[in-house]
């Protein structure tokens, strides 16, 4: 049996979970934040669980942040090296499952170059699987963090109006981002060049602004993705000389914006390309550093929902 | 199955005799002579079977021409773990497919004369649906040089083609259609500009949603626009395979009305579903050209219903499991398609867009009009290939039970009107369902 108020057995997407399960999520965070600032940062709720974090893709924050949330809990967490390995030598999925579904694992954690990959793994394996990223799909975990971010500060997210601005065309924090605000009552719109902004995005529920500075009028939050040049197959943008100065968010451009709008990054950050360095390392204005923070709680949060309906270990406290 | 009567002759009475070559549809019997349909009408047998020939009894169903199908790849030489022209050939007949035309994406490639000979060869020993090459139109499929296109069509190849894969090139493809109109011979396109179908699911709201990479609609619409002002420069006899869109569909409706050489076909999927099949990243679905909006499904609808779109064929494409259980973007495209022919074509009926004669016509006379084959119809003196089918009869699509190696069939689990009940191929029954 699932939570009551999570009824779900993997954390796939933000798509099609409503505003309680999403504001459950965000609740549970709300607690291990605190957990996280105090002296005793353990709890053995997952004692005797085990969590394995499969990325197909570089990565050190995600894997990092779950890695930290699962120890956090209690639990013993293996990450899985795919370069180099049998995976990365062409084992299929399918055989990949088989060998985690024989070693009797709680949670996996998946992130995948290949939208849609990590739904195609959850089909096959016993436990449950959280989304760490697929393809250009969607990062469920980043738009909870962002989420409980805004929260924390804006006191709420009904209402607000966030900019997501850059490689629209290419990231999964754009898509889950997309579903979670409008899920929440936010007000989006993405700003990008016409060749990063993906066709009929529209449908989705957001304006579409190509002028950086119509698009950063008055918004609450301004939030920055980063320019993907490793998923770059062909020319989207010329230069990134061309991109800053039209794309790029400086001082200049944010004075638009709400006097009190805050900005985020999901990280890794190109200084100078997507944004000024003196705009990310604001003190003021800047939620980067708590965007990291925030993610290891949200992460807690959905190992402890997605373990809940696991028998009993006997290492619960 | 009983044996053949001595005489070579075999009637089969009380049939509902279908051939849209001619627009019969009427109660009456057909004696076959040996390999060939000796006479056929509703006035046949009416005073009684004479003693001597063999009779089966069709008990109302339909009786028609086997089916041709005119795009099938067949896998064999070189994927035989896909498909083989055995098990193709069992898949046709289960479908009521008597001939069918083959891709040159074989390995080798079916570019040369000798490739022509072992697939007729092959095809001819199996026994069962007669298969007739098209050969590649570049020396293997590479977009380079022409292949030997008049050695190619002596030898028997009906047409020339680089099967999945488009002629890009708008040079090679002028100087393909102005060559191949030397012998008479027709090019046969797989109409999708390669430098924009470089996505893997219809572009729009979906792939954005999916985070997949979209093939735009115009694609097709640009290659078959360009590939008509070549017709118009050279004469040469065209055949856009597989349209997909409502803007293709448009563009060829415009060449004929100027009376250009053109023709085209579609495949099921593209008038029976439409992209959301894909949702949840569903790899039997992902199709080359991909399944398409609503809007372009009706268009292909109403294409078949005006006539622009001349031809059905099933675009056989056997996958084997493993090309198709792995992460969307990765899988193979494709699906099969031999033993759904004839009842999803049908749903054109059932759904009242056309006749059963107009929807039969896509599947036997036209595409052998086409391809200038001497099939597809209730002829004397023609070849005894025959289908009989109840049109009514629902099942529903399980892969496990096809013939065809391979199981990949975007129709999986659909509910479908029309079942194969007999086929006959040179007055030889070579399918019956028991």
């Amino acid at each position: 049996m699932t939570d009551a108020r999570f009824p779900h057995r993997h954390l796939l997407g933000i798509q099609g979970l409503g505003p309680q399960e999403i504001t459950t999520i965000l609740d549970l965070a709300d607690g291990y934040v605190e957990q996280n600032r105090s002296v005793d940062k353990r709890k053995t709720l997952l004692g005797g669980r085990t969590v394995v974090n499969l990325f197909f893709e570089n990565s050190t924050r995600t894997r990092t942040s779950f890695e930290l949330a699962a120890k956090r809990l209690g639990a013993d967490v293996i990450n899985m090296q795919v370069a180099g390995s049998s995976i990365a030598k062409g084992e299929t999925l399918i055989d990949t499952a088989m060998t985690l579904n024989a070693m009797h694992l709680d949670v996996l954690v998946v992130r995948h170059g290949d939208s849609g990959a990590v739904k195609l793994l959850s089909e096959k394996v016993n436990c449950a699987v959280i989304n760490g990223g697929d393809g250009s799909h969607e990062h469920p975990t980043q738009a909870l963090l962002d989420a409980l971010t805004i929260r924390r500060r804006k006191g709420g997210i009904a209402g607000l109006t966030v900019a997501i601005c850059g490689d629209v065309q290419h990231s999964r924090v754009a898509r889950s981002n997309i579903y979670l605000l409008n899920a929440m009552g936010a007000r989006v719109r993405l700003i990008g060049p016409r060749t990063l902004i993906p066709t009929q995005v529209d449908r989705m529920g957001v304006e579409v602004f190509h002028d950086m500075r119509q698009g950063l009028r008055d918004v609450d939050v301004v939030m920055m993705l980063r320019i993907q040049n490793e998923r770059m197959k062909g020319n989207f943008i010329p230069s990134i000389r061309e991109y800053f100065h039209f794309f790029g968010l400086d001082y200049e451009k944010l004075a638009l914006a709400k006097p009190d709008a805050v900005i985020m990054h999901p990280g890794p950050m190109n200084r100078g390309v997507e944004i000024d360095s003196d705009v990310a390392d604001d003190v003021e204005r800047s939620l980067i550093r708590e965007q990291v923070e925030m993610g290891v709680a949200v992460r807690m949060a959905c190992l402890d929902l997605l373990t809940r309906h696991l028998p009993e270990t006997g290492g619960k406290s | 199955m009983p044996a053949r009567a001595q005489s070579g002759l075999v009637a089969y009475v009380n049939a509902r005799l279908v051939d849209p070559a001619t627009g019969l549809d009427a109660a009456g019997a057909l004696l076959t002579n040996g390999e060939t349909i000796a006479d056929v009408g509703p006035g046949l047998f009416q005073g009684g079977v004479p003693s001597g020939i063999e009779v089966i009894d069709c008990q109302g169903l339909c009786l028609a021409p086997g089916l041709v199908d005119m795009r099938v790849q067949v896998r064999e030489p070189g994927e035989e773990h896909k498909e083989t022209l055995r098990t193709a050939g069992e898949a046709a007949v289960a479908g009521g497919v008597t001939s069918m035309v083959c891709l040159p994406n074989t390995e080798p490639v079916i570019d040369d004369v000798a490739s022509v000979e072992f697939v007729a060869r092959r095809a001819r020993k199996n026994g069962l649906a007669k298969v007739y090459p098209y050969a590649a139109a570049t020396k293997n499929l590479e977009g380079g040089e022409l292949a030997e296109m008049g050695l190619l069509f002596e030898a028997g190849a009906l047409a020339f083609t680089d099967g999945v894969k488009a002629i890009g090139n708008a040079q090679l493809m002028r100087r393909a259609l102005s060559y191949a109109a030397t012998f008479g011979a027709m090019i046969v396109q797989h109409p999708e500009e390669p430098s924009l179908a470089t996505g893997v699911m219809n572009s729009g709201e979906l792939s954005t949603r999916m985070g997949l990479s979209g093939i735009p609609a115009a694609a097709e619409v640009i290659l078959l626009e360009r590939d008509i002002r070549l017709v118009e420069m050279t004469g040469g006899r065209y055949h856009a395979a597989h349209v997909s869109t409502a803007e293709g569909v448009e563009v060829i409706r415009r060449a004929k009305a100027r009376g250009l050489p053109v023709s085209c076909e579609t495949a099921p999927p593209y008038f029976a579903l439409n992209e959301l099949a894909v949702g949840d990243y569903r790899t039997f679905a992902k199709l080359s050209p991909p399944l398409r909006s609503e809007a372009d499904r009706q268009a292909v609808v109403a294409g078949l219903g005006d006539g622009t779109i001349d031809a059905v064929a099933s675009d056989h494409a056997p996958q084997d499991a493993d090309s198709k259980r792995v992460p969307f973007a990765l899988a193979e495209f494709g699906g099969v398609g031999l033993e759904t022919l004839l009842p999803v074509t049908l749903e054109l009926v059932h759904n009242g867009h056309l006749g059963l004669l107009g929807a039969l016509r896509l599947v036997t006379c036209a595409p052998a009009d086409i391809l200038g084959l001497a099939a597809g119809r209730l002829k004397v003196g023609a070849a005894a290939d025959l289908t009989l089918f109840a049109p009514d009869r629902g099942w529903v699509v399980d892969p496990a039970r096809f013939r065809s190696k391979s199981k990949n069939t975007p129709f999986d689990g659909r509910p479908v009107q029309g079942m194969v009940m007999r086929t006959v191929i040179d007055g030889r029954p070579v399918f019956a369902r028991g």
